[in-house]
């Protein structure tokens, strides 16, 4: 998913831009989507020094920039709607996994809303699919006090475009990591 | 007249009102059943030409206020979509003097159908004071008694608006609205990281005031019943909770709603004394309700599905709320108490956000058909359901005090979508889009000032 924003931004800047891809792999996305994570601080936390790997990369499955990249730190949801679909329960088992493999790490769940709807019922639209991911990753074994929702209904689209390509990817849920014992 | 002693005793602590002593003019008085009437709630196609001649100064410190009170007076006016404003060019006779009679056949002849003549002094102490008077031209004669309002030179825009008010209510027989004010959300920066900050002002735009920064992100303001305070959502803990502002102090505290929750859509009770608001627990959004002094809480609603956005009845004994318990968001009607609800929206596509008329007889809405969004108003029974604007997203509607303009946000679409504020009439008429200095929401219209 993020994937796919970053290739659709690139094209926007043509040809010449492509070559650039395989160089900007790394810094383009680290997750410049995502709002209110702070994984500065966690990113050093959850790196290991593992040979041929860069520690905190997205090949370093014990970084907070694998979960952010290699498994997706999101999941989206149709209009209206808080079920996950088969492709979102397969990202949240592996987040899940990974939650289960890093203890030291809690999570902020945000739930979203694209701008088609009322700014009230987006909140709580925004409640039930950060509930519906975190019911999911409680059901995976993780201990709920290390998950923590909030919902900003439709106040933090990443894409901003008044269309179904970007509504599509404001209706998510984004679990953002950061380094703790618990989500107070 | 009921009227002028309403007034009076509204205004005592802020505004001096005084009945002028003026002989044959006051003798005169009482022609309020006159024909200069508008009734608003036909729609008004052709406005009615008023002139508003620049007001005398009666003194030399007075000069800087005279012609701006009149300014102030006729954009009242004209902003209404009721009056149309005869320009000064057009004039036969002109006001030197408040007191010397008017010379009707000279209005008549230009066709200005309402006056309105003042004069304006200022003491020693610097007390501003504005007398004036409404002329019916077509009937030869006042309409009602002349008035006198005072008070500091610097509330000079105030007391404007409280002739304007006047002549208004006069000429219309409707309540009051343009001493009033308006708490927003002022926005600013990229969509995707907007920033807003609360900010209260005159209805019409001016005496802008911030009063919050824009270090978090503030939702949906609601006034009080006095207009002394304003509930509104923040994300200042890092969660959307519900604080409660002090508008003369600019102080602010959360209200004691546990923290584990998440909590928005804050509304008072027509006492002030409580608020209902939604609390998200999980997937679900329930009612719920506060006693503000005690901090005490009943649930209203229980049920699994998303209610939100409630707005009580004038009279403190019901609450009109959204819910999608049928599966797409509707209307519902309830006790304040709780309890059993009544859906009261049964038109195409979702419908949202209601509140009730001060005046009690209409609810305003969103709604959301086809891909559109619309402002609306019905019954509170859900009858009569009118759309009074269409656009790519309209939504959150108040009421001016009088219950016949409702304001609301407007969206324009794509990357530089940007929010404005918007009013239009209960007929659907008058759509007009109000002065602010950046983006603006979510506005929230004050009771009449006191």
């Amino acid at each position: 998913m993020t994937q796919t924003h970053s290739t659709k931004r690139r094209s926007a800047n043509g040809v010449k831009a492509l070559i650039l891809v395989s160089a900007l792999a790394l810094t383009a996305c680290t997750n410049p989507d995502r709002f209110g994570g702070s994984d500065a601080g966690a990113m050093g936390a959850g790196a290991g020094a593992n040979g041929g790997i860069i520690a905190g990369s997205a090949n370093d499955p014990t970084s907070v920039a694998y979960f952010n990249q290699t498994i997706g730190d999101r999941v989206l949801f149709l209009v209206d709607q808080s079920t996950l679909n088969d492709n979102g329960r397969a990202v949240l088992a592996q987040q899940a996994q990974w939650l289960l493999a890093n203890p030291g790490y809690t999570a902020i769940i945000e739930g979203h809303a694209d701008e088609q709807g009322t700014r009230e019922y987006n909140l709580a639209l925004g409640s039930r699919r950060a509930a519906a991911v975190q019911d999911y990753l409680i059901s995976q074994g993780i201990n709920p006090s290390r998950l923590k929702p909030i919902t900003y209904g439709k106040e933090r689209p990443i894409e901003v475009c008044s269309s179904e390509a970007c509504y599509a990817q404001n209706r998510r849920a984004v679990t953002v990591l950061a380094a703790g014992a618990g989500v107070s | 007249m009921t009227r002028f002693s309403g007034l009076a005793k509204t205004c005592a602590a802020t505004f001096l009102v005084g009945l002028l002593s003026l002989g044959a003019f006051t003798s005169a008085a009482a022609q309020d059943t006159g024909p200069l009437r508008i009734d608003i709630t036909q729609g008004v196609i052709e406005p009615l030409p008023v002139a508003v001649p620049d007001f005398i100064a009666q003194s030399a410190q007075a000069a800087e206020f005279a012609k701006q009170i009149s300014d102030v007076i006729a954009a009242d006016l004209v902003g209404t979509g009721l009056f149309r404003e005869v320009p000064e060019s057009a004039y036969i006779s002109n006001v030197t003097s408040f007191d010397s009679p008017v010379q009707y056949a000279d209005w008549k002849a230009i066709n200005v159908q309402g006056l309105v003549t003042g004069a304006v002094s200022v003491d020693a102490a610097g007390n501003l004071s504005v007398k004036f008077r409404v002329f019916d031209v077509f009937s030869d004669g006042p309409l009602g008694e002349g008035l006198q309002l005072g008070g500091s030179t610097s509330s000079w825009r105030r007391i404007a608006h409280k002739v304007a008010d006047v002549v208004y209510s006069r000429i219309t027989g409707e309540g009051a609205y343009f001493d009033s004010r308006v708490v927003f959300v002022s926005e600013s920066g990229s969509k995707q990281a907007r920033k807003k900050r609360l900010a209260v002002m005159d209805y019409d735009g001016a005496n802008l005031q911030y009063l919050t920064d824009d270090a978090s992100i503030v939702l949906a303001p609601r006034f009080s019943p006095t207009g002394d305070r304003v509930l509104y959502t923040s994300y200042e803990s890092g969660f959307p909770q519900i604080m409660m502002l002090d508008v003369g102090t600019v102080t602010r505290r959360q209200l004691p709603v546990p923290t584990e929750s998440m909590s928005f859509a804050p509304r008072f009770s027509p006492d002030g004394n409580s608020v209902v608001y939604s609390v998200s627990t999980g997937a679900n959004t329930d009612l719920y309700r506060m006693d503000i002094a005690s901090g005490q809480v009943a649930r209203l609603t229980n049920t699994p599905a998303i209610e939100t956005a409630p707005s009580f009845s004038p009279d403190g004994s019901k609450i009109v709320f959204e819910s999608d318990r049928s599966g797409t968001q509707q209307l519902y009607m309830m006790s304040a108490s709780g309890g059993d609800a009544q859906r009261i929206s049964f038109g195409d596509g979702r419908y949202g956000t209601p509140v009730w008329s001060p005046r009690g007889d209409l609810i305003a809405f969103t709604k959301q058909a086809n891909g559109r969004f619309h402002i609306g108003v019905m019954r509170t029974d859900g009858s009569e359901e009118r759309l009074l604007t269409a656009s790519f997203l309209d939504e959150g509607p108040t009421w001016a005090p009088n219950g016949r303009v409702v304001m609301f946000t407007r969206e324009t679409q794509g990357a530089s979508g940007e929010s404005a504020l918007y009013s239009v009439d209960i007929s659907g008429r008058n759509l007009r889009r109000l002065p602010t200095n950046s983006g603006a929401s979510d506005p929230a219209w004050s009771p009449l000032l006191k």
